[in-house]
Order: structure tokens, then sequence, then C-alpha cells
């Protein structure tokens, strides 16, 4: 073996030992609950909890609205900056920006002032309000990884000849985006997609300062109560997110290659 | 359709014809429409994208920001300002600092390291693959469940510790280490800050010229002189441009350490998770200058990253 192939092989080995311990770990803990001997116990008390249920799913509907709410924001800006507006690119990119430097913890607590009951637009007043407010903070988290992805798949059809041959047979803009546009970027939209619902399905600032019943501040409060379930949810997480970016990586195989852009 | 497109398109040339009538002005404004109002009709197109990120993003954040110049009779003021400046917040800027800087400078050279060894490293190429795959994953795997992972593997009772303690008879809970501690935290974030400065220097490495490499060599130069007069510097700014990414990104980060140390950890997220719930400070403004101060670190330090960005942009191409 050469030496300058020894040392890579020593890094990816100290690398892939740093990654694989806690995994293994947590899989051993999640397994450790029947003393004395390994089961999955732990992952049936979790699987039969009522409130993982309850959590579980109101997080995966919060997520499927989050997405749609995105996708709706998303497509129609970025088509039309592509299309008429292209001098509005920089503004948008950096809004999109946005959510990276102004942490979650800080739009929320916006939130929790400007919409509280009493104000002008009382998202806080019902708890259905809040459900609403908490789709949009998501789709706003989602928001870099939305467009970007979103831009990225209009960057690789030719936006202006589809739309040009779609006005000559005499189609409206809500069909040209929704049935011309959309099916042409879906790939791009759905890798958008799984990454959003791997980042909602999860998160526990904004769903926990909101009281809402997610998923994440469900995962904390098990975490500061019991011993082995929390391993066993880990390791659940992990498996959830491990999945939406192998669905992305499949997606991105189905993904138009070449780059054709006329403008 | 055909039908009434066909049904549609005699009456377009009488129209034109008799374009002094009032009715057939009437009928033609539809026509114009498009032309007229154009302006405010393109606007239309990205109307509702603004007003979102209007009400939702950038309202509430100068909700705050102004309120942070506020006291409590909605008198301008910098009382608040002065006030982030007592011990007690400082602490908590201070450690949140610290613990994003170390983790994202280690961060940093072990994804460097990383992303070296598997595209320069002469390694298969399934070894690429698979850990530009599981960077993806593990860079997204953060919040609560990674603090459960940490806590399963290096806590009291965590495989990790039991292992050391049994097999080799050392205690690291002896040693002052800590999961609940500066290095617990740092080491945990590690966990998804390696992978992101994977995913992100892996096209920078992969930018570096081969005919660099070459025209080095037929200068005469070694591969020490290669690295330090060539590949270095031209990484130089997409390097520190990610560690500052990696600092903000651990900076807003609350969901692994408030999982990990409950409020054990005074760090400002927490605190200000803390003031939210329960407006620990006794002061609602000072609550807006936590969040102020956030933004402004946060801010700063995305503003090096474009900064750096842009110069790197120079020579990756």
């Amino acid at each position: 073996m050469k030496r300058s192939t020894l040392w890579a092989w020593v890094t990816f080995i100290i690398g892939a030992s740093y990654f694989f311990i806690p995994l293994i770990a947590t899989m051993e803990f999640s397994l450790r609950m029947r003393r004395g001997e390994y089961s999955f116990d732990a992952y049936r008390v979790v699987f039969s909890d009522d409130r993982f249920q309850a959590t579980f799913g109101y997080s995966v509907v919060v997520a499927i609205f989050t997405i749609l709410l995105g996708v709706l924001i998303v497509v129609p800006t970025a088509y039309w900056i592509r299309l008429r507006m292209p001098y509005l690119r920089p503004v948008v990119e950096f809004i999109t920006l946005l959510p990276l430097i102004i942490p979650a913890i800080v739009v929320v607590f916006g939130y929790i002032r400007m919409y509280g009951s009493s104000s002008p637009l009382p998202f806080l007043a019902t708890a259905r309000g809040t459900d609403v407010l908490l789709v949009i903070g998501y789709s706003m988290l989602a928001l870099p990884y939305m467009y970007r992805a979103v831009d990225t798949g209009l960057r690789t059809i030719d936006v202006r000849t589809l739309t040009e041959a779609a006005q000559i047979l005499g189609a409206g803009w809500t069909t040209i985006i929704a049935r011309i546009i959309l099916p042409n970027v879906l790939i791009a939209v759905l890798s958008g997609a799984f990454l959003t619902f791997a980042i909602v399905l999860g998160e526990f600032t904004m769903a926990s300062l909101l009281n809402r019943p997610a998923f994440g501040p469900y995962l904390q409060n098990i975490g500061a109560n019991r011993a082995y379930e929390p391993a066993a949810l880990a390791i659940i997480a992990f498996v959830i997110t491990w999945g939406c970016m192998s669905v992305i990586q499949v997606l991105s195989r189905f993904a138009p290659q070449s780059a054709n852009r006329p403008n | 359709m055909g039908g009434s497109s066909a049904a549609h398109l005699p009456k377009v040339e009488p129209m034109s014809q008799a374009i002094h009538s009032p009715a057939a002005e009437a009928e033609q404004a539809p026509r114009m429409k498009p032309r007229g109002a154009r302006l405010p009709l393109q606007w239309l197109g990205v109307a509702p994208f603004f007003i979102f990120a209007l009400m939702f993003l950038i309202l509430p954040t100068m909700y705050l920001v102004v309120g942070a110049f506020q006291n409590n009779a909605g008198e301008y003021t910098l009382e608040n300002i002065y006030e982030l400046f007592q011990p007690s917040i400082l602490a908590a800027y201070w450690i949140s600092i610290r613990i994003s800087l170390a983790s994202a400078v280690v961060g940093a050279l072990a994804g460097f390291a990383l992303a070296l060894a598997i595209v320069r490293g002469g390694l298969p190429g399934w070894v690429r693959s698979t850990t530009m795959t599981f960077s993806g994953v593990a860079s997204n795997f953060a919040g609560v469940p990674l603090a459960f992972a940490f806590l399963a593997t290096l806590g009291r009772l965590g495989l990790v510790t039991v292992i050391l303690k049994e097999v080799l008879g050392f205690n690291i809970y002896s040693t002052g280490f800590n999961i609940l501690s500066f290095w617990g935290l740092t080491l945990t974030y590690l966990y998804f800050q390696i992978p992101l400065m994977v995913v992100i220097i892996t096209p920078a490495i992969d930018g570096l010229k081969k005919e660099w490499g070459e025209a080095a060599a037929t200068l005469g130069a070694t591969g020490m002189q290669y690295w330090r007069m060539v590949a270095i510097p031209v990484l130089w700014p997409s390097f520190l441009g990610t560690v500052i990414l990696l600092f903000a990104n651990a900076f807003g980060a609350i969901a692994t350490a408030y999982a990990l140390t409950g409020s054990s950890l005074n760090i400002v997220p927490i605190l200000l998770y803390a003031q939210i719930r329960g407006d620990v400070l006794h002061n609602p403004h000072l609550g807006y200058a936590l969040a102020f101060g956030m933004i402004v670190v946060t801010g700063l330090a995305n503003i090096f990253y474009i900064w750096f960005r842009v110069r790197s942009e120079r020579w990756l191409k």
C-alpha cells in the first residue's frame, strides 16, 4: 500500500468510527430495556405509546402542509423571477438566505409578540390559528432549501420556450405553472420536499414555544423522563432521516442533467 | 376548447376596424390590459413571496430589533443593550461563542481531512459515495435525537463510558469530562458539523484543477510546496467561509443542547428559550435585546461568509 493511500485510510477509519460508534452505542442501549438480554421492548413501548402516534401523526400532517405551502410560494416566484424579473434575483436570493441568518428561536419569538391574541392578526388566539402559524414558520425555515432546489430544477429546463409554447396553445398562468412548469421541475420539488420533511419532523424550538403537540417536544419530554425509549427514538429518527436522504438521492438520478439555459 | 377559440377569432377582426365605437372600446379593454397594466401585473407574480417574507420573517424580526431599543414605556433607549453586558448574560454569550467556535474549527479541520482523504487519497470509489451519502444524512441528524445518541454513548451509563471503565479501567468521568459540559456539547455538535463541512468543501477540493498540480510539478515544486503555495491559498477562502457558516449553524442551535443538558448549560439560545417561556430576566425588552444580539452575531458571521465565498468563487469555477 502506498503511503499516500495509507493516511487516507487512517483518516477515513477514524472518521467512520466517530460516526458509527454513537450509532452502535445507541442501538445497543435501545435493546437493553429487558434486564440481562437484548430485546426490542423499548421499540414496542414507543410504538404502542398513544402520544408517540399522536405527535408523530401531527408532525407528519404539519410537514405535508409545510411542503404544500412551500411549493405554492416558491415555484411561482422562482419561475417568475427566471422568466420576467431576473433583476430581482439577488433580492429574492438574499431573502431566502435570511432563515439561515435569523435563528428559528428569534423568528418564533417575533411571532409570539406580533401575532398574540390581542394583535390585529391573532393567529395565537386559537389552536387552529397556531397550527397555521407553525406551518408558516416551518415553510420559512425550509425556504433556503426549497428555493435552491426549485431554482436548480428550473435551470435545467427552457422556461421561456415552454411558456411561449403554452401561451400559443391558449394556456393561462395557472395552467402554465401547474401543468407545464411544475411537472418539469417535479423531481427538484420532491428533493426539496423530502429535505423539508426531514427538517420539520423532529423540529423542537418552534413547536415547543408555540405549545403544539408535535414530535420534537414529545421527544424532548421522553428524553427527560425515560431511560431506554430515547435511544430507540433516536434510532427511529435516524432511520427516517436516512430514508428521506436516500429518496432524494434516488430522485437525483432521474433529474435531467443537461443544462440548456437560454436566459 | 377548440370550438370556443374558433368562435372567438372572427370577433377580433371587426373590433380593430371599428376602433372608435364605444362598445368596441369596452370590448377592447381586456385585450389591452396586459399591455397597459404590465408593471403591476408583473409584480403580482412575486407579491405572495414578498408578502410572506415580510409578514413572517422580516417584520417579526424587526419587531424584536426595535423592541431591543425601547423601554417598557415605549421610549427609545440603549439601556437594554447596556444590560446585555451584565456578567451572567455576557457569560452566556461567551460560552455560546466558544462552543460554536470550537465545534466550527474542529469540525472544519476534521471535515477537511476527511474530504481530502476521499477525494485525493486514492481510496476506492465506494468510499467516496458512501461518505457523501452518510454526510448528507448526518448533517441533517441534529436536534433532540442526536442528544439521545450521545447520552447513550458517552453518558454516565453510555456504551463507550462503560466499556472504557470495565475493559480498560479508565473512567472518563474521573478526568472531569462530562457530556453535559463544554467539551461534551462540542463533541456532540461535531456530529453534524463535520458532515456539513464534507458536503460543502468536497466540491471545492474537486475544483482544484489538475493542471495546477502539473504546472507546479513541471516547475519543480514538491508536493509540500504545491499545497503550501497553490492549493491552500486557493482553498483558504472556502475553508474560512465554511468555518463561519458552521459557527452560525452551531450558534443558533438549541434543541440538541436543551435535550442534552436541560437548562444546566447557560448558552444564549437556552437563556432566550427560558426568557420566552417565563421572562426569567424580568424585563421583556431585555429579551428582545438578547434576540437582537443573536442576530448581530449570526448576521456578522454570514457577512464574512458571503465575503469569503465571493473571493473563493474567483478561482473555483
